[in-house]
């Protein structure tokens, strides 16, 4: 478990694929730098400040917006669409 | 109906003005502001100059926002409060009345007195329009001398960096950031600042800026050697902008004072953001915090409070993030050291409570690019620093909140060579169930 702590990113990005994009908007500065780097123009920034999950069907759950947040307001969360293959 | 004014747009006046909009519909609400850009991300200026973010990408609120918020935007400068016969002046010729208002016009950049700080090519980062001035400057410049030992001086360094000018960072101690920072942590910034080319000069501090043709030219420092550059960038702190309050009979001392609810002295004036200097009833003394995210909150109790509701600010645990020579940091409680020559007033993304020296032990572990430095008391965790990967940075931040008894875990954090950051991913792991 804890060597896997400190993945980087990248690995993370395949493996949380099933999974939504979630805020800290404590953190969040409403720079936009997630929205500007969304292939599909989400407005993740938005999200960020109503501190509510990206929910959005058309999320391919990418990674750019987690991985350019330049203040770690993002990160992915499972959704356990598929029984035990969410732990 | 209540007519609500407030003054500025930054976060804290947005934030009030949608909490307003929550429990009153109809109630006409103005904005009054001299600022031409109205409401975009201030801290997003740094990845502005950076090239991370466009311009048009910082303004957050769109057109459906605005129409939800429902508010007359005058731009104005307020020349005065008459709380007597609850009006605002502002030129040119507004007088606007109000039930309720909100002081919330932020701080600004302390203003370098130096021979020379006139002169074209001297810059400042505190709005959009330093911004564009210093994009549309260092077009033109090979090298820009950078003054000022805190966030924003590092913002302005590696944003002119981007932008292919050579930067020469001035530091007044022996190393970066040493009210905040540690020696370790200092390094690892310096280290990684030298590897994207901003060259520090430590001990240094500037005694003029020399000029040709109106122009800056160079820089000469106290130990009188000279540097050679097309631009001076400072960020030696900034100051509330109380004036206009001071002046109109609201209680002030660094910046406005108001109790927990964010009232002022004055009847039916509220203040929020980074000019308010807020009452803690637990520590018994009022304080002022330069951050987004308490200037938000700040204007949302605000707002709601003066929409007839009783909220009162709780003030967080000091948190801030911020993005070091490249390296996510967050900064939770109390970590620093309390010296502070580099900073006049405190630094934009600082927090004074940062500089209170805890009765703590301090212990570290972790490499340079991941690491983790805890303040540790006699049963909590009274603040940390969080370099690099962030994922104990939220666990950290509730513990130290909640003040989390560790005692089971205290002298296992203290031994030699602890594993900190395993240690505590089990103990989150046991408490988060």
């Amino acid at each position: 478990m804890f060597k896997s702590f400190f993945q980087p990113e990248a690995a993370k990005r395949v493996a949380m694929a099933a999974g939504q994009v979630v805020p800290d908007s404590s953190r969040c500065v409403q720079c936009g730098i997630c929205s500007y780097n969304c292939p599909i123009g989400i407005d993740v920034r938005r999200h960020a400040w109503e501190n509510e999950p990206v929910s959005n069907s058309r999320c391919l759950t990418c990674g750019e917006c987690v991985a350019r947040c330049p203040r770690g307001v993002l990160r992915f969360e499972r959704t356990n669409l598929f029984g035990d293959g969410g732990k | 109906m209540t007519r609500y004014v407030i003054l500025g747009t930054g976060v804290a006046a947005i934030a009030a003005a949608e909490s307003i909009r929550r429990v009153d519909a109809t109630s006409p609400i103005a904005f009054i502001s001299e600022d031409p850009h109205g409401y975009y991300s201030r801290p997003g200026l740094a990845y502005m100059l950076t090239g991370e973010v466009d311009e048009k990408q910082l303004f957050s609120y769109r057109p459906d926002d605005f129409k939800k918020l429902n508010a007359h935007f005058y731009r104005a400068e307020v020349t005065r409060i008459l709380p007597g016969e609850k009006i605002i002046e502002a030129t040119p010729n507004l007088r606007i009345p109000y039930d309720r208002l909100l002081v919330a016009v932020g701080a600004q950049a302390v203003r370098l007195k130096a021979t020379g700080c006139q002169l074209a090519g001297v810059v400042k980062l505190d709005h959009m329009e330093d911004a564009r001035s210093i994009l549309a400057q260092a077009k033109h410049s090979r090298a820009a001398v950078v003054v000022g030992g805190g966030i924003t001086a590092l913002e302005l360094a590696e944003g002119l960096s981007a932008r292919h000018v050579k930067v020469h960072l001035l530091i007044r101690n022996e190393r970066y950031w040493p009210n905040v920072l540690d020696e370790a942590e200092s390094h690892i910034i310096e280290t990684r600042l030298a590897e994207d080319g901003i060259q520090i000069h430590f001990q240094s501090e500037l005694a003029e800026i020399l000029g040709k043709n109106g122009k800056v030219a160079g820089v000469r420092l106290e130990s009188g050697a000279q540097i050679r550059c097309d631009m001076v960038a400072y960020a030696i702190g900034v100051a509330p902008r109380i004036q206009l309050a001071k002046d109109s009979g609201i209680a002030c001392e660094r910046g406005v004072l108001t109790n927990e609810k964010m009232e002022t002295n004055l009847p039916d004036i509220f203040a929020a953001g980074d000019i308010a200097q807020v009452f803690d009833p637990q520590t018994g003394r009022a304080t002022i915090d330069s951050l987004w995210t308490p200037a938000r909150e700040q204007g949302r109790i605000a707002g709601a409070n003066m929409a007839g509701g009783v909220e009162t600010y709780i003030k967080a645990v000091p948190f801030n993030v911020t993005r070091l020579g490249g390296l996510t940091t967050t900064i939770i409680g109390s970590v620093g050291t309390g010296r502070e020559s580099d900073m006049v007033g405190i630094a934009r993304g600082d927090s004074e409570t940062w500089r209170q020296i805890p009765d703590a032990i301090i212990t570290q572990s972790g490499f340079e690019v991941n690491r983790l430095r805890l303040m540790i008391g006699e049963k909590h965790i009274l603040g940390a620093i969080v370099m690099g990967d962030q994922k104990l940075s939220s666990p950290l931040e509730t513990i130290i909140r909640e003040k989390v008894d560790i005692l089971p875990i205290r002298a296992r954090l203290l031994e030699k060579n602890a594993p900190l950051a395993d240690i505590l991913v089990h103990f989150w792991a046991g408490i988060a169930g």
